[in-house]
């Protein structure tokens, strides 16, 4: 995706396969030889670990899909088959279960990376958007996800997200009824939901390829945020960022094999190992801990219409970020006036998710709004007029220096940077 | 990657072990992560559990008819056979046969008219017809094979006879499979 491959094969096959299909040379001019910044810090690292995780997720679910019965009537109880009765059943859910959640850590260190670096700008809009895409992908194959177990929880976040869609005006209820096939949700949007649960990682799949080749366009962005001005300032990828990457993907596969088998229903609900009942509603009812800051501010607004778009508002907005940030430095470690409203915002998201675990009344609704006001002031006002009064540090000259001890970087986030392997000798 | 070339010597370096031990390490763990997703195609607990052995009450079979059961999802043939079955069963030079085999070593002793096999054709696994064909045994409608009244194949395909499953008498009337 890099453009001309210096690849040569060496065996008569290779040569005569290479030039029917360059698929080797592609391989091989993206993830062998693609020269990547130097002064990469392990934030960098998460591209990796996601494309590692959807690829689990996948195998995991294809696996479990070979044992679940998607019909309102037998779907929880084949759960529990494969939990009790199928070979390492009980692993390959837990597995599955705790991947959604280390794919969404993963995503929000990628999300927060690229906000803080400013890897949207120009010439990486693009790119940037695709990555939105592949989020609201991820969210609602885990939002179906969670229905399949037709557990209280699946079925009551079922109704009340479904119900989202009954807001907007005229034509919501049509809307939901036709997301149900039927007057609730029941046995066809129990199948329905396992249907699109299948394809849509393909989906994500197929818009991954783009997001990777988009970047392989434009390159890496770099803790510094300058571009690339000599040979100097790259590394090859083999060996120097697959080892890196593989070394990150290890420490972050210690901490998911220690979730599925050591605290396996730390992030669930134990509603959901009661059958889905649509009599009762359980006393309290919250999403899955990474959908709880859009939960939040969806609570925060009293208007049912306006709660919705602003919920879904809060996602979109991160679509036209590029525009929004007029400052011309990239790197939030060269802009000391945006970070203290980068933390901010970083706390506020993570105490947004807090305010949407609380039931929905006193203080709690109090906070969520002065929050939910944050969240937006952040793209609106902060962005744009930041880059307007903000004076930034001076640059380093290039990427090596920037390493190398000569530029100006004094940030707590980039004191990670300096592992590069070059400074060894 | 294995090699350093700080030295010509063909002496291994720390380099050269890391690399070999981080791969071995590597593909143990690799085989162990890869076993658990062979090992969940196996039938799972509560097929095992379904699988135990079933009794079968013959006295309702009449002389002449067969009966079909399942054992373990596959067919059984419960074959009540006339006189004249197991005379021409019994009679059958077994030396002629495809897969030679005595028709008295595919019935419990003194419980000739009794024929238990499974169902399923040995060629592709079709269910042959009964009382059809030239021995007025099977005849399998899928590709031709023909079975005797011992369930042996005598013409078509199919490579060998129709296996008897395990299975005992319990009583003078009553047979348990498995």
């Amino acid at each position: 995706m890099s453009g001309h491959s210096t690849y040569e094969p060496k065996s008569a096959v290779g040569k005569w396969f290479e030039s029917r299909l360059p698929i080797m040379g592609l391989i091989h001019s993206s993830f062998v030889v693609f020269p990547n910044p130097r002064n990469l810090n392990y934030f960098w690292t998460f591209g990796g670990i996601l494309a590692f995780m959807l690829v689990a997720q996948i195998i995991t679910g294809v696996v479990l899909a070979m044992h679940y019965t998607a019909h309102a009537d037998m779907a929880f109880n084949s759960v529990e088959l494969i939990m009790r009765d199928v070979n390492y059943g009980w692993m390959l859910r837990y597995l599955h279960a705790n991947g959604a959640s280390m794919f969404f850590i993963a995503v929000y260190v990628h999300i927060f990376r690229g906000l803080y670096f400013g890897s949207y700008k120009a010439p990486r809009e693009v790119l940037w958007i695709l990555g939105v895409i592949i989020f609201l992908l991820m969210m609602a194959t885990a939002f179906m996800g969670y229905v399949l177990p037709w557990g209280q929880m699946s079925f009551w976040g079922a109704t009340v997200i479904t119900n989202l869609f009954s807001a907007i005006p005229g034509v919501g209820e049509v809307i939901v009824s036709y997301l149900w096939g039927g007057y609730s949700v029941s046995n066809p949007t129990l199948n329905r939901f396992f249907s699109l649960h299948y394809l849509m990682p393909f989906m994500i799949a197929g818009v991954v390829v783009l997001h990777i080749w988009a970047l392989h366009v434009a390159g890496s962005n770099n803790p510094s945020g300058i571009e690339k001005k000599t040979s100097k300032d790259m590394l090859p990828f083999h060996p120097y960022f697959t080892v890196k990457d593989a070394f990150a993907l290890s420490c972050f596969l210690v901490v998911y094999v220690w979730f599925a088998f050591y605290i396996p229903n730390f992030l669930g609900h134990a509603d959901n190992y009661i059958e889905a009942n649509p009599a009762v509603t359980p006393a309290h009812i919250v999403p899955e801990w990474y959908f709880l800051p859009f939960y939040a501010i969806l609570r925060a607004v009293p208007d049912k219409l306006l709660g919705v778009l602003a919920m879904f508002g809060s996602i979109a907005i991160m679509v036209v970020v590029p525009w929004l940030d007029t400052s011309k430095v990239r790197s939030g470690n060269y802009r000391p006036v945006f970070q203290i409203f980068f933390w901010l915002f970083a706390i506020n998201a993570v105490v947004l998710g807090w305010l949407g675990s609380k039931p929905p009344e006193g203080m709690y609704v109090v906070a969520s709004r002065i929050c939910t006001v944050y969240y937006f002031a952040y793209y609106i006002l902060v962005l744009p007029l930041l880059g307007l009064f903000e004076t930034p540090k001076s640059l380093p000259a290039s990427i090596a220096d920037s390493v190398l001890g000569r530029g100006g970087s004094g940030s707590a986030m980039a004191s990670g940077a300096a592992s590069s392997p070059s400074t060894k000798g | 990657m294995a090699t350093t070339h700080a030295s010509a010597s063909a002496e291994p370096t720390r380099r050269d072990f890391l690399f070999i031990a981080t791969g071995a390490a590597g593909a143990v763990g690799l085989a162990a992560t890869i076993w658990p997703f062979i090992s969940q195609m196996a039938p799972d607990a509560a097929t095992i559990a379904t699988g135990a052995p079933v009794e079968f009450d013959l006295s309702p079979v009449a002389e002449g008819q067969i009966v079909k059961l399942f054992w373990r999802g596959k067919l059984i043939f419960v074959r009540h056979r006339t006189a004249a079955e197991i005379k021409a069963a019994q009679e059958t030079d077994v030396t002629s046969l495809r897969d030679p085999e005595a028709d008295s070593a595919r019935v419990k002793a003194g419980k000739d008219q009794w024929l238990v096999v499974y169902g399923n054709c040995t060629h592709l696994g079709c269910v042959p017809l009964g009382n059809e064909g030239a021995f007025h045994g099977w005849q399998c409608p899928c590709h031709g094979s023909v079975f005797d009244t011992s369930g042996r194949i005598r013409q078509g395909p199919a490579p060998i006879n129709l296996p008897v499953p395990p299975y005992a008498f319990t009583s003078d009337k009553a047979i348990r499979i498995g």
